[in-house]
């Protein structure tokens, strides 16, 4: 293979069943938090797993990350909610979902049925909202962490965005680890000056990890017709246009903080994405929106990725985390 | 849990008896993934169609499900969804998938050019299907520009299992006429209106609809269209108290029921909620849409559908 001949690595080739494609997620020795995978699914784009169940057994991923819950039902954002944009697109769903009591009632069991671990998104509006979702999950067989998402674009008000400012941030956190049985991830935005000072704050207020990133707002206009894309006007930006911001912050954060968490995400869809999520320093790393454009890439990618180590003789999918040569 | 095709630790990978071999991955009973053969290219009055090598995914489809095809442009992203036109699953060759579009952007622009033979990544047979009558009433069907392409291939369907099919058929000028000789051999009757009177009545299909209806033996109306025109279909069905299954489009950017892009107010249950077009429809109970209550359609290719014109149904 050519990009093996080309590696600077001298491989010793395994065979993929070889690889040990395990990772962990937890910093605290005495609860650890292991995937039997790197890969997990972002927040938004997987659902809860029953639409792509009927193409492959989500079983086989590390962890499912499940569209954020909000304490009421929610409808969303009126239509149109999506524009293409250059290499990536513009979302503004507006957090429709059934509401954390009816999802815990329905879809929980479910996923917990299939033995795959369930991480939580939840979405508050206020500070008090964060506890009273957290409190929801506690104890709930099937789920090994929540993240915390504090960076939805998509809503009226900017103020609301927590991850914008550290106080903030600090406070929604403390509220959810103050009553959560498993560890929380803050999921962060990059749409901020100092990702560092965010991702301190939300340490302080006892985040076990961070998720980076959420997408980035962003704006499509229609020439001919002289108005936004989107009928919210500004919509959050994915795919792999954000992949190199997505990088950089995850890069920051892990320099700045080395042992913490990381769930990586922004723009992947193949392997070597993957791999460079991991050199940045994440733990593990999530697919959003290359989700839509394969319905399989998730599965393809746990596959390939054993197969990547096992072409360069990389025992262990957990020491390219942070290994980047600089 | 279904079962696999082959086991889950693979994707799955079928071989084709008759063709070339394609690799298809899915479950027994689920949408499939497939790299497809391109067979045929050509043209249809003003718009295109391409078949496709999909055995599996044509033993499937049935009439109002689409599939979504992987394009290649400047820059694309998304996959682009098409409804079915026509399947064939006993030809000399293998079974094949047909789709028709209009290039509107790089993806169909894309699919326009693609060579003979070449490889098309392809998810299907998606969405909810046309439902067939319970009871031997007429069926009519209704369609706007190539709105008529899943109308023609439930036509077929109607045809088979012996019911009368009356067709009409508008667009704005007479090249969007999406295949006139085709309505007229699988219609017991049919109609045909453009808004510029280049052919058939001067008007809209929706000024033949009484007409059509005077006789009293429709008890059901397919329609499928711009979104103005499934309303209005909509509103006279209702008139005569007759069934109405409308196919909607949204733009949509996962065609598979995650990332709740093509929703539409649909009422159910008593409650009105947001389902998505992708997998609670496209067909949907016309008598259920809160039509006034639609949010504005995408311009984006990725809606991929017969544009109401600014003379027309916008």
């Amino acid at each position: 293979m050519t990009a093996v001949e080309s590696s600077p690595r001298a491989p010793h080739r395994l065979r993929h069943d070889q690889v040990d494609t395990r990772v962990n997620l937890s910093a605290d020795p005495s609860q650890p938090l292991q995937l039997a995978n790197p890969i997990v699914t972002a927040s938004g784009c997987f659902g809860s797993g029953r639409e792509l169940q009927r193409f492959f057994d989500i079983a086989n991923l590390g962890a499912v990350v499940v569209k954020s819950l909000t304490v009421e039902p929610r409808d969303g954002l009126p239509t149109p909610r999506m524009a293409e944009t250059a290499s990536g697109m513009l979302n503004a769903i507006g957090l429709q979902n059934p509401g954390i009591e009816a999802w815990v009632a329905t879809e929980l069991p479910w996923l917990h049925g299939l033995g795959v671990p369930v991480i939580v998104s939840i979405a508050g509006k206020t500070v008090a909202e964060y506890r009273e979702l957290a409190e929801h999950l506690r104890d709930q067989p099937g789920v090994v962490a929540i993240e915390a998402n504090i960076s939805c674009p998509n809503v009226e008000d900017r103020n609301v965005v927590f991850a914008c400012r550290q106080d903030a941030t600090r406070k929604a956190i403390q509220q959810v680890t103050s009553v959560s049985t498993v560890p929380v991830f803050a999921k962060l935005t990059p749409d901020v000056t100092d990702i560092v000072a965010i991702a301190k704050a939300a340490v302080a207020g006892g985040a076990s990890g961070v998720s980076l990133v959420n997408t980035l707002l962003g704006m499509a206009i229609d020439a001919e017709f002289r108005r936004p894309k989107l009928a919210a006007v500004t919509g959050g930006l994915s795919g792999p246009a954000i992949k190199p911001v997505a990088l950089r912050a995850v890069h920051q954060v892990h320099q700045a903080l080395p042992d913490l968490p990381i769930i990586g995400m922004g723009g992947v869809r193949s392997v070597t994405d993957v791999v460079e999520f991991l050199l940045a320093g994440a733990n593990a790393v999530a697919v959003g929106t290359a989700t839509f454009a394969n319905p399989m890439v998730t599965l393809e990618l746990t596959q390939g990725l054993s197969r990547w180590c096992a072409e360069r003789g990389i025992a262990t999918a957990a020491e390219l985390r942070g290994a980047l040569d600089w | 849990m279904t079962a696999a095709l082959s086991g889950c630790e693979e994707p799955a990978v079928v071989s084709s008896s008759r063709g070339r071999a394609s690799s298809v991955q899915g479950r027994a009973d689920g949408p499939l993934r497939a790299q497809c053969e391109v067979l045929a290219y050509q043209r249809i009055g003003n718009y295109h169609s391409l078949t496709f090598v999909a055995p599996e995914m044509a033993e499937r489809a049935r009439p109002g499900q689409f599939v979504s095809v992987a394009v290649k442009g400047e820059g694309t992203l998304l996959r682009r969804p098409f409804s079915i036109y026509a399947v064939s699953r006993h030809g000399p060759w293998a079974g094949t998938i047909e789709i028709v579009f209009d290039v509107v952007g790089p993806g169909t622009r894309y699919l326009s050019k693609l060579a003979k033979h070449s490889s098309v990544d392809i998810v299907g047979p998606l969405g909810r299907s046309f439902p067939m009558p319970q009871q031997a009433v007429d069926c009519l069907l209704v369609g706007g520009g190539y709105g008529a392409a899943p109308l023609l291939f439930l036509a077929q369907r109607l045809q088979q299992s012996s019911l009368r099919v009356n067709i009409v058929l508008g667009a704005a000028t007479q090249n969007r006429l999406f295949n006139i000789i085709e309505a007229k051999r699988l219609s017991a009757s049919s109609a045909f209106t453009t808004e510029d009177g280049s052919f058939g009545i001067h008007g809209r299909v929706t000024d033949v609809l009484e007409r059509m209806l005077a006789g009293g033996t429709v008890g059901v109306i397919y329609a499928c269209g711009p979104m103005p025109m499934l309303a209005a279909v909509t509103a006279i069905a209702r008139e005569h108290r007759v069934a109405v299954q409308v196919a909607v489009e949204e733009a949509m950017a996962c065609g598979v029921g995650v990332c709740m892009t093509c929703v539409l107010p649909v009422r159910r249950d008593r409650r009105t909620a947001n389902l998505r077009a992708c997998v609670e429809g496209p067909v949907f109970n016309g008598k259920t849409i809160l039509w006034e209550r639609l949010g504005r359609q995408s311009d984006d290719e990725v809606a991929s559908g017969e544009e109401a014109t600014a003379q027309g149904w916008a």
